[in-house]
């Protein structure tokens, strides 16, 4: 069994008033902010682990990041997963849904078969909930989103639960496949000083460019059929009328005027 | 295949087991209204098994032009037989642009058609314009929620984008005027990639946020799910039904169909009361013009105050309760009054 998980390295919600847009390119500038395995993509690591120790077999990470991504993949190393892979390349910036999915297909490829490509369903930095689905689109394989339970059977099709309106369905199908996952498929597990220590030994490999083989153009910024047009600042009412006075004044106010328009 | 379709503004209007979604028909009012702008026309995609009936409902919309593919293969969804379906017409027929709901159907299949194309998508958007040279222009709360990024997709077609449920309105019919054209599909039982075995329902509770006059919306700063009750008695001295931003969402003080912004649902009240919220756009864009806005929050500098009609800077838990009561006895007050 070979799974790999695609782990996007966002930057630390904790820090995001740090940061800032460039005017030029109209892409995030993250220099300085720490980052963070995106939420979801935890419990798809996870869901990963979980799968290898039911049917064994090997957990690779996948990343598309900048070169200071490595403190993450360690990260995912010390979850668990059995060796990671980071492409960084200048070209690789600025692509959007289609250009990511595009190069993470072509370095899936290049790893060799596959059984299972997990992802979250959506990323909190981006949030466009696209790669994993245009990823199995580019792999050719079946893909199902807002996954939240997965049974991989040894010797039967699997049995995969997805979210829909007012419920769920639950299909029947074959490996090879992608997957994304929502936060309720499971709680992830806790990392222990000696998972840290463990990953130590653990490959890092750092992929450019040239490693995959990118014969389609969609690939960066130039690559990327969608494009930043502007950025609005949204309409504002302007400075509220604040109510002084103390809690008590203030609370009374409040239900005065709201009497008055007839709410109460 | 009918060689000729004049849509260029296409809306794939969803339905599941003959339950048709509502956003493909409030995304069918916008679109018409966008494509009106340029003189372009509208094509409803149908797509599934049987669709007669829902044809004629979609038809009664206004829509010029209504694609149907019909197949039993279609009958439950499923992404790959979608995507053919859809791309066939797509590459025939060339439109402009396609919108989608951000619905789990839509999401799920609008990136997989937009990469089949290799054409660009823009996700979960709360506005759509569109340029007198026919650019799609769709803005997308992003970097933390404090801007809205406008998404455009100028080299290739057509131009996609998934559009958040209940940001437009629900249109009225309008004249039957449209006409029916069959997409031919040429599916194999291989294409329907998986199969579904059961598809359960579960009850929700109902939130009636939707559809109510008066919402109470609790954040982060309400701090634990014991003080939820406060946002909680609020809403109900005022009748109200209760909103939350993610984080009580994610700690499971409120249920997630409580989540009110661009991932999850848009209200339409006549009030909101905002406690302990700080005013993100994710979290804003999924108000739509109350006519009184109000927002309790502890900090003088909260960027909800930029969006509101009435503030109160102070603690919460020092506020509301006072509020309560004093809403409680205006409300007992009136009551006795039409009493007697
Ligand atoms: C892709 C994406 C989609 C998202 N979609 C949504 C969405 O649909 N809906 C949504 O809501 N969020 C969404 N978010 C999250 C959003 O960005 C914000 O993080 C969230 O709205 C913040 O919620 P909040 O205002 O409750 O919390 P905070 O921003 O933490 O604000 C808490 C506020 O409470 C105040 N406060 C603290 N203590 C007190 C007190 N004792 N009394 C009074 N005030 C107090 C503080 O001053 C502060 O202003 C999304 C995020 C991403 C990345
Ligand atoms: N740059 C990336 N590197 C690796 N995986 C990614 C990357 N971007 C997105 N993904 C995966 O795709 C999922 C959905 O991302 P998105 O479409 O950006 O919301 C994420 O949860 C990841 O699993």
């Amino acid at each position: 069994m070979r799974i790999i998980v695609c782990l996007k390295p966002v930057p630390d919600p904790k820090h995001w008033n740090k940061l800032k847009l460039d005017p030029q390119t109209r892409t995030l500038v993250r220099t300085g902010i720490p980052g963070t395995i995106n939420p979801l993509d935890r419990n798809a690591l996870e869901e990963a682990l979980r799968v290898r120790e039911a049917l064994g077999g090997e957990v690779i990470v996948l990343s598309m990041a900048p070169p200071d991504a490595q403190p993450v993949l360690k990260e995912a190393l010390a979850r668990g997963a059995d060796r990671a892979v980071l492409l960084s390349d200048r070209v690789f910036a600025g692509s959007d849904t289609l250009a990511t999915a595009y190069v993470l297909s072509e370095a899936i490829r290049t790893l060799g078969d596959f059984d299972l490509v997990l992802c979250g369903d959506e990323t909190i930095d981006g949030g466009t909930a696209q790669v994993s689905a245009q990823l199995a689109e580019f792999l050719g394989v079946p893909n199902l989103m807002h996954v939240s339970s997965v049974d991989a059977r040894p010797d039967a099709p699997w049995l995969v639960r997805s979210q829909i309106e007012h419920g769920c369905m639950v299909v029947e199908v074959k490996p090879p496949m992608v997957l994304s996952v929502v936060k309720a498929i499971n709680e992830p597990r806790y990392v222990t000083l000696m998972n840290i220590l463990q990953a130590e030994g653990k490959e890092l490999a750092i992929w450019s460019a040239q490693d995959v083989n990118l014969s389609e153009p969609w690939v960066g910024l130039a690559g990327s059929p969608t494009q930043m047009a502007d950025l609005l600042t949204p309409e504002r009412k302007g400075r509220a009328e604040m109510l002084p006075g103390s809690p008590a004044n203030q609370a009374r106010a409040l239900a005065d005027r709201l009497h008055r328009l007839g709410f109460c | 295949m009918i060689d000729h379709v004049d849509s260029k503004v296409w809306v794939f209007v969803e339905q599941r087991h003959g339950h048709v979604a509502e956003v493909g028909l409030e995304l069918v009012g916008k679109a018409l209204e966008l494509a009106g702008l340029l003189e372009w026309k509208v094509a409803a995609v149908l797509v599934g098994h049987q669709l007669g009936e829902i044809t004629e409902r979609v038809l009664s919309y206004g829509v010029d032009e209504v694609l149907v593919a019909d197949d039993p293969l279609l009958a439950e969804y499923c992404n790959e037989p979608y995507v053919k379906a859809i791309e066939g017409a797509v590459r025939l027929w060339q439109p402009e642009a396609l919108l989608l709901g951000a619905t789990a159907m839509g999401t799920d299949l609008a990136p997989r058609l937009a990469a089949r194309l290799r054409t660009g998508l823009s996700a979960h958007c709360i506005d759509l314009k569109i340029t007198p040279d026919g650019q799609l222009l769709s803005a997308v709360p992003g970097w933390g929620g404090s801007v809205l990024a406008q998404i455009s997709c100028p080299r290739t077609k057509p131009q996609c984008a998934t559009v958040m449920p209940g940001v437009f309105a629900m249109p009225e019919p309008g004249d039957n005027r449209g006409r029916v054209i069959p997409i031919e599909v040429h599916l194999q039982p291989e294409d329907v990639t998986y199969r579904v075995v059961e598809v359960k329902r579960e009850e929700a509770p109902k939130s009636g946020l939707q559809t109510a006059e008066i919402v109470v919306a609790g954040g982060w700063g309400v701090g634990t799910k014991a003080d939820w009750g406060l946002v909680e008695d609020l809403a109900a001295a005022l009748n109200a039904a209760v909103g939350a931003t993610r984080p009580p969402v994610d700690e499971g003080w409120a249920h997630e169909k409580q989540m009110i912004g661009q991932s999850g649902i848009t209200v339409r009240p006549k009030l909101y009361i905002g406690v302990g919220i700080s005013g993100h756009m994710h979290h804003l864009v999924g108000i739509k013009k109350p006519e009184l806005m109000v927002a309790i929050n502890s900090d003088p500098n909260a960027a909800i105050f930029d969006h509101c009609d009435i503030g109160i800077v102070g603690d919460l838990k020092e506020v509301v309760p006072g509020l309560t009561r004093a809403i409680r006895e205006h409300s007992e007050a009136v009551s006795k009054k039409t009493e007697r």
